[in-house]
């Protein structure tokens, strides 16, 4: 590989780049993302690799094959895209790529059978743009997702990739890069929304060096995903926001903290930072300018709290991970003590766009006060699971439904959960709220870093603050009082709410406690920590008091409240009496069953596997 | 010099000096129990707590733990409102559902009015109130043997591995800091027990009183190059000795005077 010492000379290798892509007119993109990996899809790209080495196909060479990042619509994988046509194969098993390979690679016929079905019109759909899932999107941090190899430095700059980095480098000062971060109003992804553009201004206002750029790769909110398939299959626009803003603060190292719980990130982060110093874009000198750069991966141990800025510094710097009073913010002595620009992947990979079009181009996109888009890992009892962005501002209406596809099974919306586990539950009355940092946080909720869980009416509200609250005092990291004690007794008292042991006086106890919470805990961890209880029982306050005073409850989730009989629908063909491990049922083939209350676990064994609707939660 | 307001009365402060500090040196009663004068502050109590607000800030305030908060010009500061004594409650009031044994935790919930916990006593729990004094002080006296492991709810003082820690060197430091001594040693004449290693004491050669042990002495004369065997007298017989030099000083200038 070729050392770049100029602006110049990277224009000269992207043609090459460009040569090279336009030579495979027709490409095989198999999604490689969490989802579709963990649904066999590695085992498809080898039978692709297998077949297509042995075998000659006019026009097509095994280079056009593509291990991809996330497509996003895991609901549907694994996906197989044939371009240039954007066709689109849902649920590709290894036994179809044969098929594949014949039909529609040499024969370019499509094959019904793999294609997407609209579950409205039963109709196949052909092309993925014109699938409601991505044609309500705006894709901006997604980018690249799923158009180009997960590790492929060619491929990223012949797609445009670096060409930011050769503006700033060549074209802007520091000033202006800051202005132009400023005026995209570019906000935090990771969830507290705090503007990059004074950030970085800040940081690159102080004398003290050296400065350091931190890029945030902590991502623990449970069901979110977001950041990970940015880092395994976008590594570059990460690497290439970082240095961008390397330039802007006047900084010389950057570290990116991944949690070890995301192998493939860390080995396709390594791997990118790797070609980009072979290529010249990290290190001294970056395209032969003043400006000296690099980047060390850091690993963290999967502590949720790591994710927290300055317990993630305190971890990167190998000390235990607790998080400081932030009364000095970290921007003015972070990492080391000193001066450090700490940003969240997602925004991390917005920079390159944004020096590229403008802030101003960015700053049309969305909300007034919340600009851009956001990236949201949907998932729950929706249809359409996967990852999804869209402009600031979408209704929440419009992702559960036009994007989300509605609720599973048809059954009534309940609540949506957002901004992880310290975030809250929306009820149905909220669902034309705009999704945006301010709007979430007045209703109760929060942005937090996207993950986006939806519920039916089969949740219970008192269950899913019970177990937001456990994770929370599980990832408590246990140096301030209120949230290592005060969650731990928070959750104690929902666990009597469920088990039917709790007052009403208890309830405001409870809300007492949480305010103190929120008041006394040192980070935002903490402060935050009372959300999953204190808006659900904003919410939800029904429901609470109905495990109260009627020890019921409704949603028929917990267990000590709860009662499974078997109705008069049942045709006795004993699917419950296999399933259930603790004996519990009797009765004879063709004859009634019966639960035996003494012995019943309440499991739930026998509702999962009763095809009759025979089985009645009281 | 910085004029903030504290309860009311207008008082002065150096740049940088903490809220703490200055409340305390001007007599105000602010209880605290992870602060230790000689390391840096670590907000993990939270029972330094105080309201702070400004003229600017149209009738907003802010809670901050004024052993980390730095004074500012012109702040207002309420070391005892309402929001303030309902926090320290609330804290005092979870400390003792996880450490009903503590003398020192029941003795300061009592002054704040309460006698007994409200909540579900902890299983299991100890009287260590996680306040970080005696891992932070290992760290400062250069040792580093003990630490926080895990985290939440479980969280526990220990040494590496829950096993007898190989830089432990017995000074006490950890032992003699603990704000509600739960850290034992056994110390019997010639040995000292702590963290499940055992220890030599060193015998003063001039009385024979047991002193430091051997390796917290052999770690000072190497770290801050202190002879030996200055460590082989114990204080007392130092000062003794001491004031026998000074005497003999005293006698020979008088001597030579005459």
């Amino acid at each position: 590989m070729m050392h770049i010492e100029s602006p110049k000379q990277l224009a000269e290798y992207r043609k090459k780049c460009v040569a090279e892509e336009s030579k495979y007119t027709r490409k095989v993109l198999v999604c490689c993302g969490p989802g579709c990996l963990a649904n066999g899809s590695q085992k498809i790209s080898d039978e692709f690799k297998r077949i297509l080495s042995s075998k000659k196909i006019k026009g097509f060479s095994i280079e056009a094959l593509r291990d991809t990042g996330c497509h996003g619509y895991c609901e549907q994988g694994p996906l197989v895209i044939i371009e240039p046509d954007g066709t689109f194969y849902t649920h590709v098993k290894v036994k179809d790529v044969a098929e594949i390979i014949d039909e529609t690679i040499a024969g370019k016929k499509v094959i019904e059978r793999l294609l997407y079905c609209d579950p409205d019109t039963a109709k196949k759909i052909e092309k993925y743009s014109d699938i409601p899932f991505y044609s309500h999107q705006t894709r901006i941090a997604f980018r690249n997702l799923g158009r180009v190899s997960q590790c492929d430095i060619n491929q990223y700059i012949a797609i445009g990739g670096y060409q930011a980095l050769a503006k700033t480098l060549a074209d802007m000062t520091p000033e202006q890069v800051i202005k132009e971060v400023s005026a995209s109003g570019l906000r935090g992804r990771g969830g507290a929304g705090f503007h990059a553009g004074k950030k970085w201004a800040t940081c690159a206002g102080i004398q003290e060096k050296p400065h350091y750029v931190i890029c945030n790769g902590d991502e623990g909110d449970p069901g979110a995903f977001m950041d990970r398939a940015i880092m395994e299959g976008d590594p570059h626009s990460v690497i290439e926001g970082m240095i961008i803003c390397s330039y802007a603060v006047g900084s010389n190292q950057g570290y990116i903290y991944v949690r070890e719980e995301y192998p493939l990130a860390v080995v396709n982060l390594q791997k990118a930072i790797e070609q980009a110093r072979e290529l010249g874009l990290l290190g001294e000198n970056i395209l032969g300018s003043d400006h000296s750069f690099d980047i060390h991966v850091s690993r963290g141990g999967g502590a949720f709290v790591c994710g927290e800025s300055s317990a993630l510094m305190k971890s990167v710097a190998g000390e235990v991970g607790e998080p400081r009073a932030k009364y000095i913010r970290s921007v003015v002595k972070g990492l080391f003590d000193k001066p450090t620009v700490l940003n969240n992947v997602e925004s991390l990979a917005n920079i390159p766009v944004i020096i590229d079009k403008g802030g101003e181009w960015f700053s049309k996109i969305g909300t007034s006060t919340s600009t851009g888009t956001k990236a949201f890992s949907l998932v729950g009892k929706v249809n359409n699971s996967g990852l999804i962005e869209v402009p600031m501002g979408t209704t929440l209406r419009e992702i559960v439904y036009d994007i989300g596809g509605g609720i599973r099974d048809g059954r009534p919306f309940k609540a949506v959960q957002t901004g992880g586990p310290s975030g809250g539950c929306l009820p149905e009355s909220k669902l034309d709220l705009q999704v945006d940092f301010d709007t979430l946080t007045k209703a109760g909720s929060m942005m937090g870093s996207g993950g986006m869980i939806i519920m039916d009416d089969r949740t219970c509200m008192v269950d899913v603050a019970k177990y937001f609250l456990s994770f929370l005092v599980d990832e408590s990291c246990g140096k301030c009082v209120p949230c290592r004690e005060g969650l731990y007794q928070l959750h104690a008292m929902t666990v009597a709410v469920s088990e039917g042991r709790a007052t009403e006086a208890d309830i405001e106890k409870m809300e007492k406690l949480s305010d103190m919470i929120v008041i006394g805990s040192l980070c935002g961890l903490g402060k935050s920590g009372p959300n999953p209880f204190l808006s659900t029982v904003m919410y939800f306050r029904d429901e609470y008091l109905e495990h109260i005073r009627n020890k019921r409850c409704p949603a028929g989730v917990c267990r000590a409240l709860i009662q499974y009989t078997i109705n008069e629908k049942c045709n006795g063909c004993m699917a419950c009496i296999t399933a259930c491990a603790h004996h519990a049922i009797t009765g004879k083939k063709k004859e009634p069953h019966f639960i035996n209350q003494e012995l019943c676990d309440k499991c739930g064994a026998c509702y999962a596997v009763c095809q009759h609707d025979a089985i009645t939660i009281t | 010099m910085v004029e903030l307001t504290i309860n009311g009365r207008v008082v002065h402060a150096n740049e940088g000096e903490m809220l703490l500090a200055v409340c305390r040196r001007e007599g105000f009663r602010i209880p605290a129990l992870c602060h230790h004068e000689a390391i840096e502050p670590f907000g993990a109590c939270r029972l330094c707590m105080v309201e702070i607000t400004k003229k600017e800030w149209k009738g907003w305030s802010n809670y901050v733990t004024s052993c980390l908060y730095p004074v500012e010009k012109n702040l207002i500061v309420l070391t005892d409102s309402t929001k303030v004594i309902e926090l320290r409650k609330t804290v005092l009031d979870l400390q003792l559902a996880r450490c009903p044994n503590s003398p020192e935790i029941r003795q300061l919930a009592a002054e704040y009015g309460v006698n007994q916990t409200s909540y579900e006593p902890v299983v299991d729990g100890d009287n260590c109130i996680l306040c970080g004094i005696c891992t932070r002080i290992c760290e400062k006296m250069g040792f580093s043997a003990i630490s926080t492991v895990g985290r939440g709810h479980d969280k526990v003082v220990a040494p590496p591995l829950k096993e007898a820690p190989p830089d432990c060197v017995g000074c006490l430091a950890c032992s003699l800091n603990c704000p509600t001594h739960v850290i034992p040693y056994i110390d019997n004449g010639s040995t000292r027990i702590i963290w499940g290693r055992t220890f030599e004491l060193i015998k003063c050669s001039k009385c024979g009183k047991p002193t430091i042990t051997r390796d917290f002495a052999e770690s000072l004369s190497k770290t801050k190059s202190i002879p030996a065997e200055y460590f082989e007298v114990c204080d007392e017989c130092h000062r003794r000795e001491i004031s026998l030099t000074m005497g003999s000083i005293a006698n020979w200038e008088r001597e030579a005077a005459k």
